[in-house]
């Protein structure tokens, strides 16, 4: 049988090539044109291939590459000297197939979050955060709180394709969720209130129904056997006295002197210390919570005050 | 074995433009041979001798390709000539997650080419992860006089304007079915491109287009088309709108309502309960989006009727859920979201005895810490309550081996097991063991078993398992699982009806790749990315099989092996720089040798693909 013949379809131009491959664009180039002919274009998100706009008349005689189709099967019979990849009508370098998460963590596969690469299909593609798929570990889910032995300190970010639900089902959820935080007053009968709370440095967000606890006190003690694997120093009970009276916070106390204090966002999205405001208050304008490193707290709480005496 | 089939594929060359010949035996054999639909059947029939091979492909006129990569539409037209309806697949399932990259191919259009040549009375064409562009739905409308049926399913590459296109010109147009696509969505009026005279029409499903269409055209289209048997509106289409459609359409045996949230009045609300109660023939009921408990009792007197209620787009409560499957009790086919909970699958399984297929999808699939959902619980309750249950899609958080053993105890028919535990890797959340045990459950109590989706925290075992027990399998999904190349090495050993075979994200390598030779020219495909194969092992498996097509794709590029036989490995590795993705379609393929260096792809040969595989070809 003939030996396998590899043919290189991918060109990048100049620029664009790492260093080894510099080596088989030079030998295609070697070959004649038409090897170089069948060379597909690429680049990274949002460039363009010079050379590109010189081949695509050449190659772009196919009508069936106006819409950027890779390739056509009887192309491929009759000596492919039409590959092209990506191009959308009119020979614009939309569509070059590049890789997605850009260089930001080694180009973690091929996820089609972009809509701005890939022509005019999937414009209703919804961004994805970022894909750390490679590195994942196998965890229990936090929500059980079984098997916390288990619990990898591994980002747990989007992986690509994960869960395996078509797009359309995704962005139709997404942009028309079933629960939101916004609405989650407004329930029928439910009368709940979750908040995300998120703690800097652990691996996953929690949520907490703001209307199940009655205080400040009750809410820094369950945050407390929450987020207890990951806070680093623990607190004890300091008896630190209140400021002017009006923080009956117990947990920025409590916290007082480790490295986290427990800030919220309100209505309004800033971003306030938690215990300034009567409870109530709090509930009726706290959207989510955050356990932050008290470096970053710095400035939080003078606003805070302001805040609360503008409304009181 | 060689020449004979040699013979066949010149025999049948030389009979393309001749006359068949008039020996009865043939048209009598004909006769019979129309009667066969099922494509595994007449590629048999195909195989029994030359006369059979020729009545066959003489009567039939659907035919159906699993990978359009696997044949060219010239030999499909040359041993084809009656075809009135072609189904084609293109891209890997994957493709729906977005692991194949855009612009990747199977494209339609040098289909259409071929086509329009050689069957220019084509009436359906139906087509799922393939490309079509407008220019290409344009070619479709102009070169097919007689075309009446149109399905895209999860295609990209269109807009709107294409579906304009088809609706002005396409006279005998019965079904336009636009499903879950990457459709370039420019606005509605297309619809109202349908001419005024135009009536054929049977079934329309614009279900997943988002725009605003204009109602009257469309008022005006269903009540002109009294075929129609089939419509799912999209979004747009309120209660009361759906009501003013439904009132001329009492024929519909097929229904998906468009928004399910309108505030109406006493009298509007009324006035839709009636119109549902005289719709005696739905069977199937969709869309209800944003459905509110408030309007559903409006569906009661449809629902006693209903065998297929699909409320993925509708985030029901169990309550809500709970009152409206009491009134649907020959209830066959059922699709939710979990925000029913495992309380609203208790409903299910207490309403729906005749129940054979449940769906479960997440509302909330990437909430990192959502407290609502369904867990095993609930799909326990269903398996007591729906002995008949042998197709379920199971998305969930949690999940138990005995759970599952307890599950396909209670159903031991399943024909289709796909269960999604979402967090990936994750172990039986009580024992803390891999989940190992429950799909040894599964493949070992359910013999029928054909599809199978794995997931959680699994060893080699599994596989092992899967490859011991599961002898009627054709499809498996396998993510973030298995512990060596043994596993996959079980897999392509043992299931001898393996078709389809996709892994992501499992440490299977060039072992694993190389062990399954005798396999791959069964199947249809194989896909494979972020394990652990390499380009050389790509290489090699190119050259162990001469036959085989062997496409790498690699992150930053494309890189094709061509080899004689069409299949192609789109390769994803996870280690070092380069990522690739490995995807192997395959289908046998009818092979030639190069002309030359720089010819990139290889021709097929006529007849040997069909004679020689004709069990994994459905053409």
């Amino acid at each position: 049988m003939s030996k396998p013949i590899e043919h290189d379809y991918i060109g990048l131009s100049e620029q664009q090539l790492p260093s080894m491959e510099k080596s088989s664009d030079a030998g295609n180039k070697k070959n004649g044109l038409h090897l170089k002919a069948t060379e597909l274009r690429l680049g990274l998100p949002g460039s363009e291939s010079p050379e590109r706009e010189d081949h695509d008349h050449k190659l772009l005689s196919l009508k069936s590459f106006v819409s950027g189709a890779k390739r056509g099967f009887s192309d491929t019979l009759n000596g492919g000297g039409k590959w092209v990849f990506g191009g959308g009508s009119g020979g614009g370098s939309e569509g070059l197939f590049s890789p997605r998460s850009g260089g930001s963590n080694g180009g973690n596969g091929l996820s089609g979050s972009d809509s701005g690469v890939g022509g005019p299909v999937l414009k209703d593609e919804a961004a994805q955060k970022p894909v750390v798929g490679q590195e994942k570990k196998p965890q229990v889910a936090g929500g059980s709180g079984h098997g916390n032995g288990n619990i990898a300190p591994v980002s747990k970010a989007q992986v690509v394709g994960w869960p395996p639900i078509r797009s359309f089902r995704k962005n139709t959820m997404a942009s028309h969720p079933p629960k939101n935080d916004d609405d989650a007053e407004a329930k029928l009968g439910s009368g709940c209130l979750y908040v995300k709370v998120s703690m800097d440095g652990a691996p996953y967000l929690r949520k907490v129904d703001l209307k199940f606890y009655g205080s400040y006190k009750e809410l820094s003690s369950a945050l407390e056997k929450m987020f207890s694997c990951f806070t680093i120093g623990q607190c004890g009970s300091h008896g630190v006295p209140s400021r002017d009276g009006l923080s009956e916070s117990r947990l920025i106390d409590l916290l007082h002197g480790s490295e986290y204090v427990l800030t919220y966002e309100d209505k309004d999205g800033d971003w306030m210390l938690v215990g300034d405001v009567p409870w109530e208050m709090f509930t009726d304008s706290c959207k989510r919570l955050r356990i932050m490193k008290s470096s970053e707290a710095i400035g939080l709480a003078p606003r805070a005050m302001e805040k609360c005496k503008n409304r009181t | 074995m060689e020449s004979s089939e040699v013979n066949m594929s010149r025999d049948s060359s030389q009979l393309d433009e001749s006359a068949r010949g008039s020996s009865s035996p043939d048209v009598a054999l004909e006769r019979v041979l129309s009667l066969l639909k099922s494509h595994r059947d007449r590629s048999s029939v195909s195989l029994v001798c030359k006369d059979w091979y020729n009545a066959e492909r003489w009567s039939r006129t659907h035919v159906f390709i699993g990978n359009c990569y696997s044949v060219s539409p010239e030999i499909v037209a040359r041993r084809f000539p009656k075809i009135r309806s072609v189904t084609l697949k293109g891209k890997p399932r994957f493709s729906d997650f977005n692991l194949v990259p855009q612009n990747w191919g199977a494209d339609i259009h040098p289909w259409l080419v071929v086509f329009a040549a050689k069957y220019p009375f084509l009436e359906e064409l139906r087509l799922k992860r393939m490309t079509i562009s407008d220019e290409s739905l344009e070619f479709l409308a102009v070169s097919f006089p007689n075309f009446k049926a149109l399905s895209l399913l999860s295609c990209d590459g269109f807009s709107t304007d294409g579906l304009a296109i088809i609706a002005t010109h396409c006279k005998n147009l019965t079904e336009l079915d636009i499903q879950e696509n990457g459709i370039d969505d420019k606005g509605g009026s297309w619809l109202s491109c349908f001419p005024e005279s135009f009536t054929s029409l049977e079934a329309l499903n614009f279900a997943n287009l988002t725009s605003d269409i204009n109602f009257d055209a469309l008022e005006r289209l269903v009540g002109r088309c009294k075929s129609m048997r089939v419509l799912k509106v999209n979004r747009s289409i309120s209660l009361e709108q759906l009501q003013r459609l439904l009132v001329n359409a009492l024929q519909l045996a097929e229904l998906g309502t468009g928004s399910f949230s309108q505030e109406l009045t006493f009298r509007q609300y009324e006035e839709l309960e009636s119109t549902l109660s005289s719709s005696k023939n739905i069977h199937t009921l969709s869309g209800l989006w944003e459905a509110k408990g408030l309007h559903l009792p409006a569906l009661y007197p449809v629902c006693t009727h209903l065998t297929f209620l699909n409320l993925s787009y509708a985030p029901l409560q169990s309550g809500e859920l709970a009152e409206l499957l009491a009134h649907c009790p020959q209830l066959r086919r059922l699709w939710v979201l979990d925000t029913v909970e495992d309380e609203g699958l208790e409903a299910v399984g207490s309403s729906c005895p005749l129940l054979e297929e449940l769906r479960v999808f997440p509302a909330d699939p990437f909430d990192e810490d959502i407290i609502h959902g369904v867990t095993e619980a609930g799909f326990v309750a269903v398996s007591y309550g729906c002995p008949r249950l042998h197709s379920v899609l199971y998305f969930c958080r949690q999940m138990t081996n005995a759970a599952v053993a307890t599950i396909v105890q209670n159903c031991p028919d399943f024909t289709h097991f796909r269960l999604c535990i979402m967090d990936p890797g994750q172990p039986d959340y009580l024992t803390n063991e891999p989940m190992d045990e429950a799909f040894g459950a599964v493949v070992k109590t359910c013999t029928k078993l054909q599809r199978l989706s794995v997931s959680g925290l699994l060893t080699d075992l599994t596989f092992e398992y899967i490859g011991r027990y599961a002898k009627n399998l054709e499809t498996l999904s396998v993510a973030f699982a298995g512990s060596s190349d043994w596993g996959m090495q079980c897999v392509l050993t043992g299931c001898p009806k393996l078709r389809k075979l996709e892994i992501r994200d499992c440490p299977f390598g060039n072992a694993a790749l190389l062990s399954g030779l005798d396999k791959y020219e069964s199947m249809r495909s194989l896909w494979m990315s972020a394990c652990n194969v390499t380009m050389d092992g790509c290489r090699q498996l190119a050259r162990e099989m001469p036959r085989l097509n062997v496409e790498v794709m690699k992150e930053d590029g494309m890189m094709v092996f061509k080899q004689i036989k069409y299949m192609f490995i789109v390769l994803l590795q996870a280690q070092g720089g380069m990522r690739h993705h490995l995807c192997l379609l395959s289908e046998m393929l009818a092979v030639k040798s190069y002309a030359g260096d720089d010819i990139p792809f290889c021709r097929h040969r006529v007849g040997l693909m069909f004679i020689q595989q004709s069990n994994s070809v459905k053409a």
